[in-house]
């Protein structure tokens, strides 16, 4: 979220589309009734009639997978009504930015494509440049060659009536959207969009995003209050674990992780990663990158990184090609790994196409899974039909303690890193991830001192042996947590008189070896002053618009809202002065930590500090498939694109182990969607071993039209199966109401939901939704395509 | 004075006991029960499923946990709870014994699961671990040091807490891995 939860009140507009937040998030929805309270309307745009759409003001249904074609008519119909801040989309985004001529868009594809490796080369995404290296403006917005003359041109294509036909969503139902949602283009005016998984879960998962981003920029309501991008996240630290980097791409604080191909060194690395400007009213703030690096390689190699040696940069592994989710369960299919460690983690239930990562998984020689419960996922071996002796996978089920059974923080969804407390030792041996992973790393570290004395011949030992790691205070057996914090937070290591301090946020860290930081973007969490997540001050901002910045602690530097320069005009005056969220006196900012810095006034730095151009971008040369979004079906559909002559986004390449299981609408005729409901959490291992959930919500099943149920003869309450090309489950089927047929192209087509929380382990077990979701998935993010897919369903 | 929970609470313990002159109410006839948070020791958590990041407080009596409620004071949730968050209780209270209380071992070809120590278990993992970045160790690929184990792949993480997440990010990339993935991506 670029705001936060409590932030949601001050929306004159709350648009949810692609998230359920009633059931999912439920208590976002003390604050979206809020923002009804103050007269403020809420609109929801989903496949079904869920318990968000009940108390929405306006409700859209849209076939999944068509977010594109439903937001795109919304910029167009900005666009040609000019329902836009207009001072706001000039001063503070790319529209005035003259393109390369060269830049093409023709049928679905835009300039650069190699059809046959399915990417782009963005030499023709770029900017005119001027003779400082500055990118050319006309901010008259009328130069051909100009974001928004080409923007104009793109998404004119996106009529009432394609949107129409696209969706499925009655024409009245989209202009009442589009009217609603623009109203908010007054600069005092503002909207939040808040979505989930129904938007990234598509083969144009990032591309939906984008038109969401485009939108609350071309409305003005990025950086204010009630306004903002705001991604619901499903997990309690899932954003915290993304900070900190649990994917192959980054390493903390979202510094790119290594690349074989080119990041060959430190100096190289630095060269690929660093972005220039030459703008002076950019920050740029990215410049900083190589002070961020080094002061995590001081924080993990400690003494032994130094200058001479390029602070150990060589001791990181580079990756030697994407490695995603997908890829990862692909390569261990084909016997690439040896060993897995997961941890809290239930693949087999939450990942795609999951018979694949059962496969996958037979084939390693040993697994280790820690966690609160046996999961799906760790007695694979001896689920039902499972030929057990066959299966050669050892495996470690080792006993975690609980969220109240440690101590520790947890970063929300609007970044507030929020402490918690041990309230009770855990069952039997179980003990805390924290001293289960720094155990085995002193173990790993010790059998490799012990081989190098002996002579043996093992791999290089140094990233283990030249590695800062110590975590437990003199004579304990166990780790500390807030020497962890500390380290994450970083501490000056120079000569001068601070050695030993705090730091006190990022703006100190250097890159000449003077400053560790576990993870630049938490610096200021735990000062000299002491453990700040911990805080419950009750004390609002002088803006009082909730944002309570003295209970526990934000990244970054305890903001939060952020891209909050964007709040104001050039002179520094609020767009909204009843909802402000800074204002510059003239000399100084008031209200929330200011983006970039305190010293810089309004009109001497872009808002958009994190790109190098520091404004947002409507045209986005940095995107895998396509500086503008452009609508494509999904793998398996039910309709042609009626955009252009390509089905499937045309930068998506298929797997492999997927190519031989794509189902089409002989066999498979109607969409099939997954989703969530209250009583239960993701995988369902924390929630299908608790007798007062498992009461509520005892089995699996699915959601199905009146339609659908009559014409095959389902009932509601009875058992059916549900195939897709990759496998076929038993499932309750509801008959309901809330599920509709979509009019599409002319057509009526069905849509079987589905409830993905159940698998053959714990408590109550079930059969899982993701036996027959396709792994496929997007070609920026990866994210898999489970939101739409083809199955077919019949009575049991 | 502001009222704030601990006053408040004072305060509703006042009033009923105003209310229940004689220990039993006359207006429905019951006894007041007993308060079930007398001499419990409270501590504040964060709610660890969505990622809304409600408050919570949990009591416990004698270092069990008896209680867990929403927290009227966190400026989120305010007191309030989703059926999720009010059934964290059962995670620490473990009704049906389905928590992990020790580690467990299936061997190759193994039907069921046997008990073995920590100590075994550390042992164990630690020579598989080195084992399979011993033989699958990449130092140099095409004149370029890439130091990478090859054949080990980490998973999960997004229920740890950030100190967790932190050294198991440190923990993978020192031990050399590059597949390491988590639910942010699905």
């Amino acid at each position: 979220m670029t705001n936060h939860w409590i932030d949601i009140r001050n929306a004159d507009v709350v648009f949810i589309i692609g998230s359920n937040a009633a059931e999912n998030h439920p208590i976002s929805f003390k604050y979206v009734q809020e923002a009804k309270d103050r007269g403020g309307k809420m609109i929801n745009v989903d496949p079904r009639f869920t318990k968000t759409s009940s108390l929405a003001d306006v409700y859209a249904p849209i076939r999944p997978g068509t977010d594109i074609a439903f937001m795109s008519g919304i910029i167009n119909y900005a666009l040609q009504n000019d329902l836009i801040q207009k001072e706001y989309v000039v001063e503070y985004t790319n529209a005035a930015y003259l393109i390369n001529p060269a830049y093409k868009f023709n049928d679905g594809i835009f300039s650069g494509y190699d059809s046959g490796k399915k990417t782009y080369a963005k030499d023709t995404w770029t900017y005119q440049l001027d003779d400082k290296g500055i990118p050319k403006k006309d901010k008259s917005l009328k130069d051909p060659n100009c974001v928004y003359q080409l923007m104009k041109k793109h998404f004119e294509r996106y009529t009432f009536e394609k949107v129409n036909a696209i969706t499925g969503c009655p024409v009245e139902s989209f202009k009442k959207v589009a009217e609603l949602y623009c109203s908010t283009h007054k600069p005092d005016k503002v909207a939040t969009i808040m979505y989930a998984m129904g938007a990234t879960q598509h083969t144009i998962g990032v591309q939906n995003i984008r038109t969401y981003s485009i939108l609350q920029m071309l409305m003005g309501n990025m950086g204010l209050a009630g306004g903002g991008i705001n991604a619901l996240r499903g997990e309690s630290n899932v954003q915290g674990s993304t900070d900190h980097a649990l994917l192959w791409h980054i390493i903390p604080g979202y510094l790119g992780a290594p690349l074989a191909s080119k990041d060959v060194n430190f100096e190289a690395y630095i060269k690929n990663n660093t972005p220039k400007t030459n703008d002076p009213m950019s920050m740029n703030w990215w410049q900083h990158k190589p002070k961020y690096l080094v002061s995590m390689l001081k924080a993990w190699f400690g003494e032994n990184a130094k200058k001479e040696n390029d602070f150990c940069y060589d001791l990181l592994p580079k990756a030697h090609k994407p490695v995603p989710y997908m890829t990862m369960f692909e390569d261990m299919y084909k016997g690439q790994h040896k060993g897995a460690i997961f941890m809290g983690t239930n693949p087999i239930v939450g990942g795609p196409n999951s018979n694949l990562i059962l496969k996958a998984i037979e084939k390693l020689d040993w697994m280790i899974c820690a966690d609160l419960w046996e999961t799906d996922t760790s007695v694979f071996w001896k689920r039902p039909g499972a030929n057990t002796a066959s299966i050669k996978t050892e495996v470690f089920l080792l006993p975690m303690v609980s969220s109240v059974e440690k101590e520790g923080s947890v970063s929300n969804s609007g970044r507030w890193a929020q402490w918690r407390y041990k309230a009770q030792q855990g069952p039997g041996n179980s003990i805390s991830d924290l001293d289960l992973i720094d155990e085995l790393f002193l173990k790993i570290k010790e059998m490799y001192e012990h081989d190098v004395k002996a002579g043996k011949k093992v791999a290089l030992p140094d990233p283990i042996t030249k590695a800062n790691w110590s975590y437990r205070h003199a004579g304990e057996h166990e780790a500390d947590p807030h020497m962890v914090a500390k380290e994450i937070n970083g501490y000056y290591v120079g000569k001068d008189g601070k050695r030993g301090k705090q730091m006190e946020n990022f703006l100190k860290l250097a890159a000449d070896g003077s400053t560790a930081c576990g993870c630049w973007i938490y610096s200021g969490s735990y000062t000299e002053e002491g453990n700040m997540m911990a805080r419950r001050g009750l004390k609002d901002a002088s803006n009082k618009i909730g944002m309570y910045p003295e209970w526990s602690w934000t990244w970054p530097v305890n903001r939060r809202i952020i891209y909050n320069r964007a709040a104001v005009n050039r002179k520094g005056e609020p767009w909204d002065p009843k909802r402000w969220v800074v204002k510059w006196t003239g000399s100084a900012w008031k209200g929330d930590i200011v983006d970039g810095g305190a010293t810089a006034g309004p009109d001497q730095k872009n808002p958009f500090i994190m790109n190098p151009e520091g404004v947002a971008r409507l045209f986005a040369p940095s995107l895998a498939d396509g500086p503008f979004p452009e609508h494509f079906e999904p793998l398996e559909t039910v309709a042609r694109n009626l955009m252009n002559s390509r089905q499937l986004n045309p930068a998506v390449s298929v797997l492999d182990t997927m190519k031989s299981t794509i189902g089409s609408t002989a066999r498979f005729p109607y969409i099939g969607t997954s989703y969530r409901v209250v009583e239960h959490w993701q995988a369902g291992a924390m929630t299908r071993n608790l007798p007062w959930l498992t009461e509520l919500v005892p089995d699996m099943f699915c959601e199905i039209s009146l339609s659908l149920a009559k014409a095959k003869g389902i009932k509601n309450g009875d058992k059916v199966k549900i195939s897709s090309a990759r496998g076929e489950i038993d499932s309750y089927a509801l008959v309901t109401d809330r599920v509709r047929p979509f009019k599409i192209d002319g057509k009526m087509v069905e849509m079987v939901g589905m409830i993905w929380h159940f698998g053959q382990g714990c408590a109550e077990s079930g059969d899982s939704c993701n036996t027959l979701t396709p792994s496929v998935g997007d070609p920026n993010s990866s994210i898999p395509e489970f939101k739409a897919f083809l199955v077919n369903i019949q009575k049991a | 004075m502001p009222v704030t929970r601990r006053n408040f609470l004072k305060l509703s313990g006042a009033t009923a006991a105003g209310a229940f002159l004689g220990g039993t109410s006359f207006l429905t006839g019951c006894k007041p029960l007993p308060d079930k948070l007398k001499g419990t020791k409270e501590s504040s958590t964060i709610c660890p499923y969505c990622g809304v990041g409600c408050g919570l407080i949990v009591s416990a009596r004698n270092g069990k946990v008896v209680n867990i409620e929403g927290d009227p004071e966190h400026p989120i949730n305010k007191g309030s709870l989703c059926a999720k968050g009010a059934a964290l209780y059962q995670i620490a209270s473990n009704p049906i014994k389905r928590r992990l209380d020790k580690v467990q071992y299936r061997r190759p070809g193994g039907t069921q699961w046997e008990e073995i120590s920590w100590e075994k278990a550390f042992e164990m993992m630690a020579e598989r671990i080195k084992d399979a970045r011993d033989k699958t160790f990449i130092e140099k690929e095409n004149n370029v040091t890439v130091n990478r184990t090859a054949g080990i792949v980490g998973l999960g993480g997004a229920a740890l807490d950030n100190e967790e997440c932190y050294v198991w990010s440190k923990f993978a990339r020192l031990i050399g891995l590059t597949y390491l993935e988590h639910q942010a991506r699905i």
